[in-house]
């Protein structure tokens, strides 16, 4: 039994429902992301958690006690919103210590409680400014001011960075990470970012259509995606998809795959397993890091295949070179380095990491796993 | 290029702007007579009015007649002036201002924060009650202020006002908390705030321009009304328009008309104060769309 346990929780409004059955279990220190497209039903199981909506069926427990029914503030959880939901009434020193004053705390306590938190976060000149006078990235500093002051079991953040511009939002990603080593505070954080559920975490639960696709670290999320939708949504670009015929020839499984003029060649997979889906159909997933130039493959590889394709259209990005190109029908993203000679329109050889190739079943759109 | 234009735009425009400019100066002129007719003549003594010149400065500048139609004019039985009236007109007005304006706010906290099932219903009832007119409810509202034992009283109109507000403050209210943000009433549930803690101390420290709104509105109707005052007031309950209208229909003696215009300045003079006073927030409050956190 975890920390916070998450038991097969459901939520329905009405006849909707929202959230079926969400098995999840944290550990004290963890960070847990819960990431998805809009209306996957994350926030809405944060807010479960929280305490803000009610729980239809199952159980949330927090440190063994089962929380269905106790009210938000007997729960021993802060949360920071996506708005920060700052009072604008009030000063930053009352907005953090609100929450402390609501529970009783003798004033000296909460100043002192207040100032700790102040210089934890740097926001000491702040304290007498109402939050209307305060940047983007103050009034997210206040917002964690608030929840750290009140020590809880459990923090909740509710896309906590959305709302700053994208050199802020990468700040403020460190400066979270930092805080949760420094404190080894149990975090359940909520956003839609893979590439900050990727670097925050220590688990990530992808989560679609109210069902956790998967549950894992940042890691096996990556390399060993469950299905297709957990292996298209975490990664940026997205992973390549394309159909491909699978035959076997001297007993190696083959994907036979079109390229942009039309042609079909056959690619050898590492996946042995796959000689059972001879002359059927598969779906491949390829990271644009696995389609390179020759230059840029993975030297450690045992089994790298080149091709040679028609580039669509370039996109240089300053570290990379990010190529379009055309295989089983499909738009294909190919991660080059920056100074390859690439030209659009023109014919290109390409490395294909084919150890990383992932093949996905057309019918259920899992992993075949090897 | 652009610029050239905008030259030309306010060169062409200068002798438009002239026109519109006296035009404005006329109808603003025209608009101020009446009140430039009552100050005068509420300073003239009477036999300069009721010689013709009504328009003319005062040749004779006196208070007598304002000091008259506040002490000594009669009204009613008694020579007693407007001042008791007076008297009641707030006492009938503060309450109901106050207890309309704290209900609606708190109608309009539960029918956005704290929604149930069928709030959208009980608003609509509400919004409804905007549009009934006051003579519909006048022997209903008789029955039942007989009824509680508070008819001819002061406290009677004040809670017949109250009743008939709530519709109006409670829409200005709700539309106001309707783009309040939910997160501030979740983050103060998580902190630990209650209703009535979340109510007072985080919605209602941000709702002074929609609560001037409501003021301005309620004290205005309030302070105006003549018919509730003339239906459910008895002698001593009368308020300042009730009393005003009885000092210039009274139908023995001269006509005293500077007393008349002075006294029609006293009964409009606190809602021109409240005006001059909150009235800059009174547009403010019905634009504002939202919070900034």
């Amino acid at each position: 039994m975890g920390f916070l346990d998450i038991h097969n929780a459901a939520k329905a409004y009405g006849t909707l429902e929202v959230l079926h059955d969400i098995n999840i279990s944290v550990e004290q220190g963890e960070f847990l992301v819960l990431v998805g497209p809009s209306g996957c039903g994350k926030s809405t199981l944060l807010n479960m958690i929280a305490g803000l909506e009610e729980i239809t069926s199952g159980e949330i427990r927090i440190k063994g006690t089962a929380m269905n029914g106790v009210h938000p503030s007997k729960r021993n959880i802060a949360m920071v919103f996506q708005s920060y939901a700052l009072y604008p009434n009030m000063t930053v020193g009352k907005n953090i210590t609100f929450g402390l004053e609501m529970h009783g705390t003798p004033k000296a306590e909460r100043e002192k409680a207040m100032a700790d938190v102040a210089s934890l976060l740097q926001i000491e000149p702040l304290l007498d400014r109402k939050p209307g006078a305060l940047s983007g990235g103050q009034r997210q500093r206040v917002a964690m001011g608030r929840a750290l002051v009140r020590n809880p079991d459990v923090f909740l953040f509710d896309e906590p960075l959305s709302n700053l511009d994208a050199k802020l939002r990468v700040d403020m990603r460190t400066e979270i990470k930092k805080l949760h080593q420094k404190l080894g505070t149990t975090i359940v954080y909520v956003t839609h970012d893979q590439i900050e559920a990727m670097t925050l975490s220590t688990r990530i639960a992808v989560m679609n259509g109210g069902l956790v696709q998967q549950l894992g670290t940042p890691q096996e999320i990556y390399d060993k995606p469950a299905n297709l939708f957990v292996a298209t949504f975490m990664g940026s670009p997205a992973m390549n998809i394309l159909p491909a015929t699978i035959t076997v020839r001297h007993g190696k499984p083959m994907a036979c795959v079109s390229l942009h003029d039309e042609s079909v060649v056959p690619l050898q997979l590492s996946q042995n397993n796959l000689t059972e889906w001879d002359g059927k159909q598969v779906i491949l997933g390829i990271r644009p890091e696995n389609i390179t130039d020759a230059d840029g493959a993975d030297r450690n590889s045992t089994n790298l295949v080149n091709i040679t394709n028609t580039i669509i259209v370039t996109e240089p990005a300053g570290s990379d070179t990010f190529v379009t190109t055309s295989m089983g029908g499909n738009d294909v993203i190919a991660r080059l380095r920056s100074d390859a000679n690439v030209q659009s329109g023109k014919d290109f050889q390409f490395v294909l990491d084919m150890d990383r190739v992932l093949a996905f079943d057309p019918e259920n759109e899992d992993l075949i796993k090897p | 290029m652009s610029y050239a234009k905008q030259d030309t735009a306010i060169r062409t425009g200068r002798a438009v702007r002239i026109i519109i400019y006296l035009v404005l100066l006329l109808f603003a002129l025209f608009y101020l007579l009446p009140l430039y007719v009552m100050l005068v003549n509420s300073v003239k003594p009477l036999h300069e009015i009721t010689g013709g010149g009504m328009m003319n400065l005062p040749s004779g500048f006196t208070l007598e007649p304002w000091v008259k139609a506040w002490k000594s004019a009669q009204i009613g039985v008694e020579p007693t002036g407007l001042s008791p009236y007076f008297v009641n007109s707030i006492k009938m007005v503060v309450p109901a201002v106050v207890i309309s304006t704290i209900l609606g706010a708190l109608n309009g906290y539960v029918l956005t924060k704290w929604q149930f099932k069928y709030h959208k219903i009980v608003f609509g009832l509400m919004l409804f009650a905007c549009f009934i007119p006051f003579q519909i409810v006048l022997i209903p509202m008789a029955k039942m202020l007989g009824l509680l034992g508070i008819a001819g009283s002061t406290s009677g109109l004040a809670l017949v006002h109250i009743v008939y507000g709530l519709g109006f403050t409670t829409l200005y209210f709700r539309n106001y908390y309707a783009v309040f943000p939910t997160e501030l009433v979740r983050a103060a549930q998580i902190d630990g705030a209650g209703f009535f803690k979340i109510f007072w101390r985080i919605l209602l420290p941000s709702s002074g321009p929609i609560a001037v709104v409501s003021i301005i509105w309620q004290f205005t109707n309030i302070w105006n009304d003549f018919l509730f005052g003339a239906s459910f007031a008895d002698a001593n309950s009368q308020p300042m328009t009730v009393a005003l209208n009885n000092l210039v229909q009274a139908s023995h003696g001269v006509k005293e008309y500077n007393v008349h215009f002075a006294g029609a300045i006293l009964a409009a003079l606190p809602t021109l104060l409240v005006y001059v006073v909150a009235g800059r927030y009174f547009v403010r409050g019905l634009m504002a769309g939202s919070v900034k956190g």
